[in-house]
């Protein structure tokens, strides 16, 4: 694996007996001590990922705003600075580039944080969109490491490394703030369903904030957590995963994510006339969960039936660990997408009994 | 890990020619990860060596299980339905997956120390 890169945090996931596979280019640990003890982990304590892979895109300027909301399909205006704002971009045609978060730090100072299989792709897309605009684009993805500590036990094990009261950061939102005295930006973010933190910082400084978390928070049942056991949290969760619920053939309406395209404002954007279009004409597919009825695991790809009568496929699939049912996510005719409705998932060659559920399979109680 | 008294395929079989007993090896539910589906086939099917005899899963991979013999089954380890977990527990005891009447292959199969040196340059 050598031609892979590393995050600052390989050597420590090699010494810890991670698993480690190749994702999007990136050596990366994909288990520690097993999908499913992680997942419980960050169900119930507290997990700690390393996410250094994941792409920063800065975007500094008098245009900043302007030109970032050009690109996304959200209404940019939602966010102030140290405000979080998800969002899709799209091709003219309204397939999906990528989704990302926008990190406003002022108006002139944005972050776009995106997927790591995308960000060259990204980079090429925004500055072929860049025309008169004064604005810089620079990817910083090297010289930041990412990682996210989430579950329910993730702000006790946070405040112990700091005097900020991380109260103040409310869900989608931010601060630069001072982390065992390394200074983070750290965010209420997450992509597993839990509360939790997201916390940017040099790269240089990972390894002591890594190894500094995991010992304070063993007590509290803190353990490293592998991509495996990411995927199956954001699966339960109902979030989307690029290449999966979302692509170039897929628009985030297709994908249930209309919340995240403003087409009642006035902005314009890089494909709004194609989802305008969609909106109006109807949207022709979308994604719904499935339960299994029968025995078998629905995995991506495999057909799904509506009386011997092909009506979609399967985005993503999975055992789901916290609620003991097989699961997936599809991507149908509107017209079979609704809740209750009985239709058959082709798993080698066998049609197999499931049912359309409501997503996200798993919410956290409120406190 | 790799017993002395079970022969062993290329695709990460196990034989036990005594009992007849056919499971899958410690590196291929190591692989594997967490098993959490097994499909099995009916008692009195007939294989091929190299037919898929049935299909194992993980949180994250489905994967064929190949007959490393020719025979018919006799009997299938139904705990597995329930326990898939069993095939990580104890691969080459409560974790057996199928039992067969075996009618040939046996002479390809791979002694415990070949085997060991196959996966080692896996």
């Amino acid at each position: 694996m050598s031609q892979l890169k590393r995050t600052p945090l390989y050597e420590n996931h090699v010494k810890a007996g991670a698993k480690i596979v190749d994702f999007a280019g990136f050596a990366m640990p994909v288990q520690y001590t097993g999908i499913i003890e992680e997942h419980n982990t960050v169900r119930n304590q507290a997990g700690l990922f390393d996410v250094s892979h994941m792409g920063e895109i800065e975007i500094k300027g008098k245009d900043a705003g302007k030109f970032i909301q050009k690109l996304i399909t959200n209404n940019l205006e939602k966010i102030e600075p140290e405000k979080v704002l998800y969002s899709p971009v799209c091709y003219e045609d309204g397939g999906t580039v990528d989704d990302l978060l926008v990190y406003c730090h002022n108006w002139e100072h944005f972050w776009l944080v995106v997927n790591a299989s995308n960000t060259e792709k990204d980079l090429d897309w925004f500055n072929k969109h860049l025309k008169d605009e004064q604005v810089t684009i620079e990817n910083i993805s090297d010289n930041i490491a990412l990682l996210a500590l989430q579950g329910p036990r993730a702000q006790e094990i946070l405040q112990l490394l700091t005097t900020f009261d991380l109260n103040e950061i409310r869900p989608f939102r931010f601060k630069s703030i001072d982390i065992a005295g390394v200074d983070c930006l750290v965010s209420r973010t997450g992509y597993t369903g839990e509360d939790g933190f997201e916390i940017y910082l040099a790269s240089d400084k990972a390894c002591f904030i890594w190894e500094t978390l995991l010992e304070k928070g063993k007590g509290y049942g803190l353990a490293p957590i592998g991509l495996g056991a990411r995927d199956t949290l954001r699966f339960e969760a109902g979030l989307p995963l690029y290449g999966h619920e979302l692509s170039p053939e897929i628009t985030p309406l297709e994908a249930g994510l209309g919340f995240f395209v403003d087409l009642k404002s006035e902005h314009d954007f890089i494909g709004r006339k194609a989802l305008e279009e969609q909106r109006a004409q109807g949207i022709p597919r979308k994604k719904v969960g499935l339960e299994m009825l029968e025995r078998g695991i629905p995995r991506e790809g495999y057909p799904v039936q509506k009386d011997g009568k092909e009506i979609g496929y399967i985005t993503s699939g999975s055992p789901s660990p916290t609620l003991g049912k097989h699961l997936g996510m599809a991507l149908i005719q509107s017209s079979e997408a609704e809740i209750g409705n009985e239709v058959e998932v082709i798993i080698r060659n066998r049609a197999v009994k499931a049912q359309i559920i409501k997503t996200p399979f798993y919410k956290k109680e409120d406190k | 890990m790799y017993p002395n008294n079970l022969k062993y395929s290329k695709e990460h079989e196990w034989v036990d020619l005594e009992s007849k007993k056919i499971g899958i090896t410690h590196y291929a539910q190591e692989s594997l990860g967490d098993v959490v589906f097994v499909e099995l086939p009916e008692v009195g099917a007939e294989f091929e060596v190299g037919d898929s005899l049935g299909v194992v899963e993980s949180v994250k991979a489905v994967s064929d299980v190949y007959s490393p013999v020719s025979g018919k089954v006799t009997a299938v380890n139904e705990a597995l339905l329930d326990n898939p977990e069993l095939i990580n527990q104890d691969p080459y005891g409560e974790g057996w997956i199928v039992e067969m009447e075996i009618t040939g292959g046996e002479e390809d199969l791979l002694s415990a120390e070949e085997y060991e040196r196959l996966i080692k340059e896996e």
